[in-house]
């Protein structure tokens, strides 16, 4: 009796075996194939050596990794992160009383202006930076108004800077900022801040001690998920700072496409990529200060 | 219980709100005194916690004023009163533990530093959570949770303490015995407690004086004794415990003994004040009510015994009038009962009945006269009524 329980037992789990494999294994093959693959072999060729004409000679070497110290790598690397700072920053600035009152507006609203945020974004990135560049070039529309009008004699030069690039950046990402500070405030609870009233505090001295730090995971969550992309997007820097802003993503491009350095690219690659991981590890630390909101 | 000598501490003049179109508040009238625990009571959509809240600050009146302590506190924000609130989903800071909850108030307050380690403590103790300072709300179970709601607004040694059905989350043992230590807080203390709640019961254990509300108005104010032996309206009547209501005209007027003629029969009862022909509602508590077979003076109401229901200390008799109103008869389970099936006389002590005018018409009466008509379901409106 108990064998034959344990028979059935055995054989029921050996068909659950199969179901999960069933469903998992066209995952798992496509994650391997496409995901894993790849990263195992850029992480292999960045410490192989660089062909003559472009190639991978297949020899170990440290090479790719100790060019890496060259000062000026570090100069473009520091640069990167500085605008990926400042880009989570302004984005931050920008989408925090946004989505504050995005908060307060009745839900029947907020859907539709969360909609306005999306819609431009149905477009392709290049289109719309490059609609920009008409914008804000030298002979855009800008400078061409405001001469007509005469307040200034010469364009303002505001195309091919750091800070276009800047522009630029903010521009792309900043609704990957507004929609998880958006969820993180449209679930505070409204009893919270009358509490804190009710306690004696003002409204300045709420925001600080109860709705900011409730926000926190959505600060969080929308930095990393500028700071991320923002370190890696070179079309930006291409269409906004013409060549004056090299940046991370920039070099790696320039590596794989033009010096045709594909090791040198890759090494940069790993380094981009440690980068992001280590980024990724913070946010799934404060996923779970997100449990206790 | 209340010295009306003294000046209230609370005092809402003409208070009203409405909410766009729907009128919440109509006219709310209310003097709260020093040290006492008044409960709001009413059914949901009354307008209990709209009058707590306008209280609190956390919404302006319409109309009317707002006296804390005498002074007019009507567009003065909630974080410059001196009142706490207690609130029905506790409302505890997530991302603070116990002591930085409980001391959120002072701080503002800017205590020093020691004086707040005192306090907290103290009031920890207090609530019998003296341990759990480092403790985070969701570390907590409901009653905990509670009680550091209760904690951190009494830190502040508030005035008043509003407390919106504070209980209401918790299970039937713990809140009983939350009734009783609150209860015993506020004694202790003597802060006076302006507390709302649907439960009738919850209220007559724990007040001293009961505002009942119904449709945005306060039907009647009184001690838990007053309201449940002399109810003013229709509507306390029915909601505080459980009454027979009859509707009867005014037929003959003798002295101080009238002479009622309902649908179904003719009783009397002592009162004054009273008009030939009103119509008024006669109010008689299912306890106070007896059936006999034989006749009884001053009573000529008879009706069909439908059922006899023994659960231990009493019986409770069901007597269908003729119109099919059924009328509760509570007695003690040695009682000489008629047999179901048989004709009784339903009868009461001349002083226990309450006559009530009528008042305007209100949603409540269209609701019993709909049950009325249909027995079945205020048996079942009966036993909702009961369980609550």
């Amino acid at each position: 009796m108990a064998k034959s329980l344990a028979n059935a037992k055995s054989r029921r789990n050996n068909q659950n075996n199969k179901v999960i494999a069933a469903l998992v294994g066209p995952l798992s093959f496509w994650l391997v194939l496409f995901l894993a693959l790849p990263l195992i072999y850029v992480v292999l060729i960045s410490f192989m050596n660089k062909g003559t004409y472009g190639g991978i000679d297949w020899t170990f070497t440290l090479k790719n990794y100790i060019d890496l110290w060259n000062p000026s790598y570090g100069k473009v690397i520091w640069k990167s992160i500085a605008l990926a700072f400042n880009t989570s920053l302004i984005c931050l600035l920008i989408s925090y009383p946004f989505s504050f009152i995005l908060s307060w507006v009745q839900e029947k609203y907020r859907g539709f202006l969360i909609l306005l945020i999306m819609l431009p974004f149905w477009i392709n990135e290049l289109i719309r930076l490059n609609g920009w560049s008409n914008i804000l070039r030298d002979s855009g529309i800008i400078n061409r108004f405001l001469l007509e009008l005469g307040i200034i004699d010469s364009p303002i030069t505001m195309m091919y800077t750091d800070g276009a690039t800047l522009f630029g950046m903010v521009y792309a990402f900043f609704p990957f900022m507004v929609l998880p500070l958006n969820t993180s405030l449209s679930k505070l609870d409204v009893t919270l801040i009358e509490a804190s009233y009710d306690l004696g505090a003002s409204k300045l001295h709420t925001f600080f001690r109860v709705i900011l730090p409730l926000t926190y995971p959505g600060i969080f969550a929308g930095t990393i998920q500028v700071f991320i992309p923002s370190l890696g997007a070179f079309y930006i820097a291409d269409v906004m700072g013409g060549g004056n802003s090299t940046l991370l993503g920039n070099l790696i491009k320039d590596q794989f496409l033009t010096a045709r350095n594909w090791p040198g690219g890759a090494a940069f690659s790993v380094i981009l990529i440690i980068f992001t991981l280590i980024m990724m590890k913070l946010y799934s630390k404060v996923g779970d200060l997100d449990d206790l909101a | 219980m209340v010295r009306n000598d003294k000046e209230p501490i609370v005092k809402l003049r003409g208070v009203t709100k409405d909410f766009g179109k729907s009128e919440v508040l109509k006219t709310i009238d209310l003097d709260v005194y020093e040290g006492e625990f008044l409960t709001l009571l009413g059914p949901s959509g009354c307008g209990k916690t709209t009058t707590l809240r306008i209280i609190a600050g956390f919404e302006n009146p319409s109309s009317g004023t707002v006296y804390l302590e005498q002074n007019d506190v009507t567009d003065i924000p909630p974080y410059h009163r001196n009142v706490n609130t207690v609130f029905q989903s506790y409302a505890l800071f997530p991302h603070m533990n116990v002591f930085d909850n409980v001391s959120f108030g002072l701080v503002e307050k800017k205590v020093p530093k020691a004086e707040i380690k005192e306090r907290v403590d103290k009031i920890l103790d207090l609530v019998q959570l003296k341990n759990f300072g480092r403790r985070k709300p969701h570390q907590m179970s409901g009653g905990q949770k509670q009680r550091v709601a209760i904690a951190r607004a009494l830190v502040n040694n508030p005035k008043v303490l509003l407390l919106d059905e504070p209980l209401g989350a918790l299970d039937l043992k713990l809140r009983k015995q939350m009734q009783i230590e609150l209860k015993h807080l506020q004694q202790q203390l003597g802060i006076t407690f302006i507390y709302v709640t649907h439960d009738q019961e919850e209220a007559l254990t724990m007040s001293d004086r009961i505002a009942v509300m119904n449709n945005g108005v306060i039907e009647q104010i009184g001690t838990a004794q007053e309201i449940y032996e002399h109810p003013k309206t229709k509507f306390v009547a029915s909601f505080i415990g459980e009454s027979n209501i009859i509707e009867a005209s005014v037929t003959k007027m003798d002295g101080d003994l009238i002479e009622l003629t309902a649908e179904n029969g003719v009783v009397h009862a002592h009162g004054s004040g009273f008009v030939q022909d009103e119509m008024i509602y006669i109010s008689v508590r299912p306890e106070n009510t007896k059936c006999s077979a034989d006749s009884v003076e001053n009573f000529r109401l008879r009706g069909l015994v439908s059922e006899h229901i023994y659960i231990g200390s009493i019986v409770k008799t069901v007597v269908t009038l003729p119109n099919g109103q059924r009328i509760r008869i509570n007695q003690h389970p040695h009682a000489d009962l008629p047999a179901v099936g048989s004709v009784a006389n339903i009868y009461w002590d001349i002083d226990k009945a309450v006559i009530m005018h009528t008042a305007e018409d209100t949603l409540y009466d269209t609701i019993e006269s709909a049950l009325l008509n249909r027995p079945d379901l205020a048996v079942q409106g009966l036993h909702t009524q009961t369980e609550s």
